[in-house]
């Protein structure tokens, strides 16, 4: 058995994160085979196996840290091939991928470079001349394994250029994942890390949303006073003792309570859900990320959503209205413009700012106010008009890990959809049970303006797009 | 300058051999390629080749722990054998740390070249052998070196006619690349050269990235017309083109060593992969701008007009490909059977005689290295 430890592929390395095993236990590996791919402070690097074998043992899972000088892989040189039954599937230890749809980025798993660790690399000896001549036996196999690279001398012109495309493309998703990154400069990087907080997590109010080192710190702030707080909550009042705490109703607070009251007891609401397919949606958001037209601009599937709703409008407009009581009865004013709502948890509490004429934007420009508004919307600078004149309103539950609710409307308006988290579901394709990116849409309407069967249509035209957004070629 | 001088600098890009491997006529230049035979050819791509099967198995002896590090040249193979086989063996070559294919030409040994790489060694390889200096790990620091030898060369060769300094004559060539091109030092360094009219070939290989920084942040315009400002001709070649780069090269070879002053070459190349194994290329550029250098690969034009030319067959792809893997096999070889010096040898290179401080100071070391006598063996595997 020979063991592999990981060696520094930089200068000064101590550790790195494994990004995938391109080889499982049980496989037969030859030299300068590419065994595993690795995610260090400064690249992506993929480890060429120096020994011909049979791999015995993988020792960390992806997404471990594995420090400089620890076993990655053992590899028996003279073993036979086994098959890989009774193997234990390698466990996801951290990054468990659950992609939320949230303007914020997704969980950047295996992409960022990890902080530098603090941890100092250990005093070894120098390997004496007797331990680097126990090597060559491995090297003398070198010459075997004349396919051991994946470039190879006598390759002819057009397999050059298919090498250097597979290469491009292999690179792709982490110049996409690279692009998605939240900004922070690597100090504060190391701040949240050492910290123990995840930077995704962090709302950036420096210059372009750059996460800066007073969030990190005021993250944690909030985090350590809400965890403090919690085992003396019960039995201790905070204003001298009493156990029933007051606060007084105002602000943003205020102004919501108002405005839920006037919608939920004037406007008769009518709710309905629908489960939906996302799993193309899922696949759509990915390509346009790594779209060059899309470089630098957050992508996430309520993009996707917000055009859904803007066309499914159109089909529909009823739901693009709103009542209006008026001296001489009430009316029903339809409008042919969209102003898009989008209800924003903000540091001032719940707002839902609008895009003034969201139908006129095509995919880039969308998403490019869908950030400038949820930007504006944490930074706490939305102002009174981004909030006026709005016709119709997403609320985006699922960022909080919700499966659906039942929206209430925003004031003047007769339609609000609400978006549930996006999950991997076992659903039925074709009498076969499959795992698939499910989501939940519920929608909420004034019935006096919305009958069942519009909200239902409404809603089905929404559904559909999340389920093919190719329909929107159409 | 001279007519010569500005007839070579009037020429625009050097372009023998096409992407598509096909042969253009050269008024000027194809004087220079006369004795390239079928056998020559056969020899450039053996070169080129093997230059980069090396550079693979070195990549790979990094990534598996047995290099510090670890210099790729994937995609500069032409400029570097077109270059290296213009010279003569008595001309003297100051090299970065990237001219693995100019070191094959001046038969230094692969496998020799890794102790550097591999920590055991400084250099790794007696300059004096072959005429190829010892690696320069700081940018430009070669430059005013190279200077310095053409300044020499001429005292030595005081007297000599034009004729003698052709025939017998001897040059530098300074390899720097488009980074080094904006240090100082290459600015003194081809003022001095041309200031005494040093026999030198300035030979840029601008390979459009200095780590991250593209060359259009480097310099607003193409190097090659710095020459005019020193006063020397400049030659901008395909760098892709083994024939174009032996023929300038060869050109320039001849200018400098019959005495009428330095020349500058800027070779137009691109570095396919990283710039180290430390550096990842896409954080700072798209796989766009690697796929339109793609079809420029060095080796695919050569192997083209090869091919067409019906000058190798099958077999001789098949003989280089087990050539290079056998090759590979014997440096990882000799690279892992390299005896480790200890630490305290280091301190005997500082002075040749005994010195009090070093003296004092190898004490205090070898006390230190007793301190972890405990945890002996943790290092080995």
């Amino acid at each position: 058995m020979t063991v592999f430890n990981l060696p520094d592929v930089g200068e000064g390395l101590t550790e790195a994160d494994i990004a995938s095993w391109k080889v499982s236990v049980g496989d037969t590996v030859e030299v300068n085979q590419i065994f595993v791919e690795i995610e260090t402070a400064k690249s992506l690097v993929e480890l060429p196996c120096p020994f011909a074998g049979v791999v015995t043992e993988l020792h960390a899972s992806e997404g471990d840290t594995v420090l400089v000088d620890q076993p990655l892989i053992t590899i028996d040189e003279e073993g036979e091939p086994v098959l890989p039954t009774g193997v234990p599937e390698p466990v996801q230890v951290a990054n468990t991928e659950t992609p939320n749809h949230s303007e914020e980025p997704g969980p950047l798993v295996g992409s960022g470079p990890a902080a530098d660790s603090a941890v100092r690399r250990a005093r070894t000896s120098r390997p004496t001349p007797s331990a680097v001549a126990a090597r060559p036996s491995a090297a003398n196999k070198a010459g075997a394994s004349a396919a051991g690279l994946a470039d190879t001398i006598s390759r002819r012109a057009q397999g050059l250029g298919q090498a250097v495309a597979r290469e491009v493309d292999r690179r792709k998703p982490a110049m996409a994942n690279f692009m998605d990154r939240v900004l922070a400069k690597p100090p504060v990087r190391r701040l949240a890390k050492d910290l123990g907080v995840d930077i995704n997590e962090v709302i950036g109010t420096g210059v372009q949303g750059e996460v800066t080192r007073e969030d990190v710190n005021s993250y944690q702030g909030q985090r350590e006073a809400e965890r403090d707080a919690a085992p003396t909550y019960w039995g201790h009042g905070a204003q001298g003792g009493a156990l029933i705490e007051r606060s007084q109703v105002r602000g943003v607070r205020k102004a919501t309570a108002k405005a839920m009251v006037a919608s939920a007891f004037s406007a008769p609401h009518v709710s309905i859900f629908v489960d939906v397919d996302a799993s193309r949606t899922m696949e759509y958001v990915a390509r346009l990320k790594k779209s060059r037209d899309f470089e630098g601009i957050k992508v996430s599937p309520l993009l996707v959503l917000a055009r859904a709703v803007i066309w499914a409008a159109a089909r529909n407009p009823s739901v693009n209205a709103s009542w209006v009581e008026t001296e001489s009865g009430a009316e029903i004013h339809q409008k042919h413009f969209m102003n898009l709502g989008i209800a924003a948890a903000t540091p001032r509490g719940l707002l839902v700012p609008n895009i003034k004429n969201a139908h006129t934007l095509n995919m880039r420009e969308l998403a490019i106010a869908l950030n400038d508004l949820a930007m504006t919307a944490r930074a706490g600078k939305t102002s009174p008009e981004d909030m006026r004149e709005g016709t119709l309103s997403i609320t985006n539950i699922g960022v909080l890990g919700i499966d659906t609710g039942t929206p209430i409307l925003n004031p003047g308006e007769v339609a609000i959809v609400a978006f549930g988290t996006i999950k991997q579901k076992p659903w039925v394709v074709d009498g076969e049970v499959v795992p698939r990116w499910i989501t939940t849409l519920g929608g909420s309407f004034d019935h006096r303006v919305v009958d069942g069967d519009l909200s239902a249509r409404f809603m089905a035209d929404v559904a559909s797009i999340m389920e093919e957004p190719a329909l929107l070629l159409d | 300058m001279s007519r010569a001088a500005n007839e070579a600098t009037d020429q625009g890009l050097v372009q023998i051999l096409t992407p598509e491997g096909q042969r253009l006529p050269n008024q000027m230049y194809d004087a220079y390629l006369g004795d390239v035979d079928d056998d020559m050819l056969r020899g450039f791509y053996r070169d080129m080749a093997l230059t980069r099967r090396f550079d693979q198995e070195a990549t790979a002896l990094q990534r598996q722990g047995q290099l510090c590090l670890w210099v790729p040249l994937r995609g500069q193979e032409a400029a570097q054998i077109g270059s290296g086989r213009a010279t003569r063996p008595s001309d003297y070559i100051f090299p970065t740390y990237r001219e693995h294919g100019v070191a094959l030409t001046r038969n230094v040994s692969f496998s020799e070249m890794l102790r550097l790489f591999r920590g055991i060694s400084g250099g790794g390889w007696d300059p004096r052998e072959n005429n190829f200096h010892m690696y320069t790990m700081v940018l430009a620091a070669q430059m005013p070196h190279a200077s310095g030898y053409g300044m020499a060369i001429n005292l030595d060769q005081h007297g000599w006619d034009e004729a003698k300094r052709a025939a017998e004559g001897d040059a530098v060539v300074a390899y720097f690349g488009d980074g080094s091109s904006t240090e100082g030092e290459t600015h003194e360094a081809m003022v001095f050269a041309n200031s005494f009219n040093a026999p030198v070939v300035f030979f840029c290989q601008n390979n459009q990235w200095a780590i991250s920084v593209p060359f259009d942040v480097q310099s607003k315009v193409d190097l090659v017309h710095r020459a005019a400002g020193y006063g020397m001709p400049g030659i901008q070649v395909d760098g892709n083109d083994v024939l174009a780069v032996l023929a300038a090269t060869r050109w320039a070879l001849e200018h400098a060593r019959s005495g009428k002053g330095p020349v500058l070459i800027e070779a137009m190349t691109y570095r396919l992969g990283a710039h180290t194994t430390a550096d990842d290329p896409t954080k700072y550029r798209m796989s766009e701008d690697e796929l339109a250098w793609a079809p420029k690969d060095p080796l695919i034009r050569l192997e083209t007009y090869l091919r067409e030319n019906k000058i190798v067959d099958e077999a001789f792809f098949a003989q280089l490909a087990t050539d290079g893997d056998e090759m590979a096999a014997k440096v990882r070889k000799d690279a892992m059977a390299f005896p480790v010096p200890p630490l305290a040898k280091s301190f005997e290179q500082v002075y040749a005689e005994a010195h009090p401080l070093i003296q004092e100071e190898l004490a205090w070391h070898l006390e230190y290295e007793a301190g972890f006598a405990d945890e002996s063996g943790v290092g080995e595997k």
